[in-house]
């Protein structure tokens, strides 16, 4: 079995945030790191290479990204993965979530993998989408938001939370999954591990060498204009209280609650 | 002129609320536009010829009926591209759900279309639709225009339901041959409740736990403060799945929306699909040991501390308070 896992470097979200006092938006820049939840995906990989019960035979990172993104690659690598390959082009920056997933399934179809994996989310874009897309390119059954995961040759047993409670489906693979981050407790890369994910294979793609359709994507391609902004109505900001003296700071909230009559 | 296709998602005989909103909401916007809601449904016998047309007190002028599988998205996606493909429909519209997401996404690969989550308004502006979505943890709100098919996925409870429809909707039949790959899942078992059922939604005080915790044994502080003050414990999706507190208890997108007096929230970050399911409580208080975490942009009063410390000195606290 092989194993594509799509991974994105995202803003790294302990870094403290900064509104731009022009625009009145979040302050982006900054350190940039893996996204969190797709540490999750490699883990559920390595999980089942390391299962046993079904014979891996590889775990392929994938991004579409910046040159930046080669980092997100490597600390994938360095968590386990085997090599990975980075989709970079100046023609697909802006690109929506529609047209960024079919950029990917493009990158994905030359890999021809038994088994997709994904985040839950990616910390900055907030979609929880871009795999559903990619199912849909790659003719491919999809679940997202998986919380646990039976493998075996051909076919997937996969449990999540959906509207009404916990789902169990089954999946005859090839399949597009998205992990939930109750899957697993992804482990600490090694040092050792570290060191060596720069000699690991690394294969830097262009739009055109996976055949992607330059009008398709891009800001240009995309079919939604999310061109304007405005500020959310304003809302009275809260009153924080620094816990120094525990006793102090207690009773400061029993006032609280008590002037608001709800002691 | 058929306009809006909304989709509706039901379980055991009854749709989905959030559905019932979108709906209504495709249903104004229609008016707005000239054209009209249309609904499409999917699943067995359960969906009778009653259920379908009582979409129409919502505002749909027509249910197009599907067989197929429930609570799985692709299948879904089969029937809309067919439904748009033989009616000219312009737009696709959810109500907020983790279906939603997935048959949305999937829908806009198939057409090609533009697609926006986490939608909180919609409005018509020239003709067209413009959708409204909060970004960067709410700090902006963008509009997204669509060049040409448009779907909008909302946001948990941002249509409301309004029975302002003129009654029974005509119900139609919609023949759809799955895609093979949508074949290749099965619902095995759907909606299992996992834990004992805790009712939380008659509760006016809400004390509600996440992983911040630590374990599943910090619970136990909660459920007495929870005692103290009168109310409930109500939890996160994170150590609902961890397996901590049961699913029953669990507030957000894929659990319940609740509105009580008092929401104070211990060890939460203050995610957005959390922030959903209980936005509207009317006084919100949390303690972080994160100054940075998301849950202090929307709250009333916000604690910068170690919960281990704190909630057990407030138990003792607001007992005292209480007894004198
Ligand atoms: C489609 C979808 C649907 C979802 N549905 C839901 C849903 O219905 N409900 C839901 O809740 N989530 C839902 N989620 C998950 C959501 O995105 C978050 O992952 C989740 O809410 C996080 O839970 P948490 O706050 O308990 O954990 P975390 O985000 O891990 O936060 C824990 C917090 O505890 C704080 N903390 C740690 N130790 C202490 C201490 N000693 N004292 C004080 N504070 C401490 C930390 O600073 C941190 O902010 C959904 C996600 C997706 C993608
Ligand atoms: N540009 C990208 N390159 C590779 N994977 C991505 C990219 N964007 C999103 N993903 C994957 O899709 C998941 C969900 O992201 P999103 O739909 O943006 O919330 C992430 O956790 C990643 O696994």
């Amino acid at each position: 079995m092989k194993i594509c896992v799509l991974v994105k470097e995202v803003p790294d979200a302990a870094v403290e945030k900064r509104i731009d006092p022009s625009t009145g938006r979040m302050d982006r820049s900054g350190e940039r790191n893996l996204n969190p939840y797709d540490t999750h995906a490699i883990e559920a990989a390595m999980q089942i290479k390391e299962g046993g019960a079904v014979e891996v035979d590889e775990i392929v990172a994938v991004t579409m990204g910046p040159a930046s993104a080669v980092r997100a690659l490597h600390k994938a690598v360095s968590l386990g993965a085997d090599r990975s390959v980075h989709l970079s082009d100046d023609a697909l920056a802006g690109s929506d979530v529609a047209a960024t997933g079919y950029a990917l399934a493009q990158t994905l179809e030359r890999e021809s993998p038994d088994l997709v994996l994904l985040g839950q989310q990616s910390d900055d874009g907030e979609c929880y989408t871009i795999g559903a897309v990619l199912a849909d390119h790659l003719r491919m059954p999809s679940l997202t938001q998986v919380i646990k995961m039976d493998v075996v040759e051909g076919k997937l047993t996969c449990e999540r939370q959906a509207e009404y409670g916990y789902d169990t489906v089954e999946i005859r693979t090839p399949a597009v999954i998205s992990v939930g981050d109750a899957i697993n407790e992804p482990r600490y890369p090694s040092l050792k591990a570290i060191m060596g994910a720069k000699k690991k294979p690394l294969e830097a793609l262009g739009a055109g060498d996976v055949g992607v359709d330059i009008s398709k994507v891009g800001a240009e391609g995309s079919q939604v204009d999310c061109g304007t902004f405005k500020a959310p109505p304003a809302k009275q900001a809260g009153t924080i209280i620094e816990d120094e003296d525990t006793i102090e700071t207690v009773g400061k909230i029993v006032a609280w609650l008590d002037e608001r009559k709800l002691i | 002129m058929p306009g809006i296709l909304v989709y509706a998602l039901h379980y055991e005989g009854a749709i989905n609320k959030n559905s019932l909103g979108a709906v209504s909401e495709a249903a104004r916007l229609a008016g707005e536009l000239g054209t009209e809601a249309h609904a499409i449904v999917m699943g067995g016998d359960d969906l009778t010829d009653d259920l379908c047309a009582s979409l129409g007190r919502y505002g749909a002028a027509k249910v197009l009926r599907a067989k197929g599988p429930e609570g799985l998205a692709q299948p879904v996606v089969d029937a809309m591209a067919k439904a748009v493909a033989d009616g000219g429909y312009d737009y696709a519209l959810f109500g907020g759900g983790l279906l939603g997401f997935e048959i949305g996404a999937g829908l806009a690969a198939r057409l090609g279309a533009g697609v926006t989550m986490e939608v909180t308004a919609v409005n018509v502006d020239g003709g067209r639709l413009v959708a409204e979505r909060p970004i960067h943890g709410d700090s902006s709100i963008s509009s997204s225009r669509y060049k040409g098919f448009g779907i909008i996925i909302g946001r948990l409870n941002a249509f409301e339901t309004q029975e302002a429809g003129s009654g029974a909707a005509t119900v139609e039949d919609l023949d759809v041959e799955l895609s093979e790959w949508s074949t290749r899942a099965t619902m095995v078992k759907r909606g299992e409740q996992r834990g004992v059922d805790v009712d939380i939604e008659g509760a006016d005080l809400l004390v509600a736990g996440g992983r911040g915790l630590g374990k599943a044994e910090g619970f136990e502080m909660l459920e007495q403060l929870a005692g103290t003050l009168g109310g409930a414990v109500a939890a996160t999706r994170a150590v609902v799945d961890a397996g901590w507190f049961p699913y029953a208890a669990q507030i957000g997108q894929t659990g319940k929306t609740v509105a009580p007096k008092l929401y104070l929230a211990a060890g939460i970050s203050g995610a957005i699909q959390h922030k959903v399911g209980m936005q509207s409580s009317e006084n919100i208080v949390a303690i972080n040991k994160d100054a940075n975490a998301p849950i202090f942009e929307y709250s009333d009063l916000g604690i910068v501390g170690d919960l281990n410390k704190i909630v057990p000195k407030l138990n003792d606290a607001i007992k005292v308070k209480k007894g004198g």
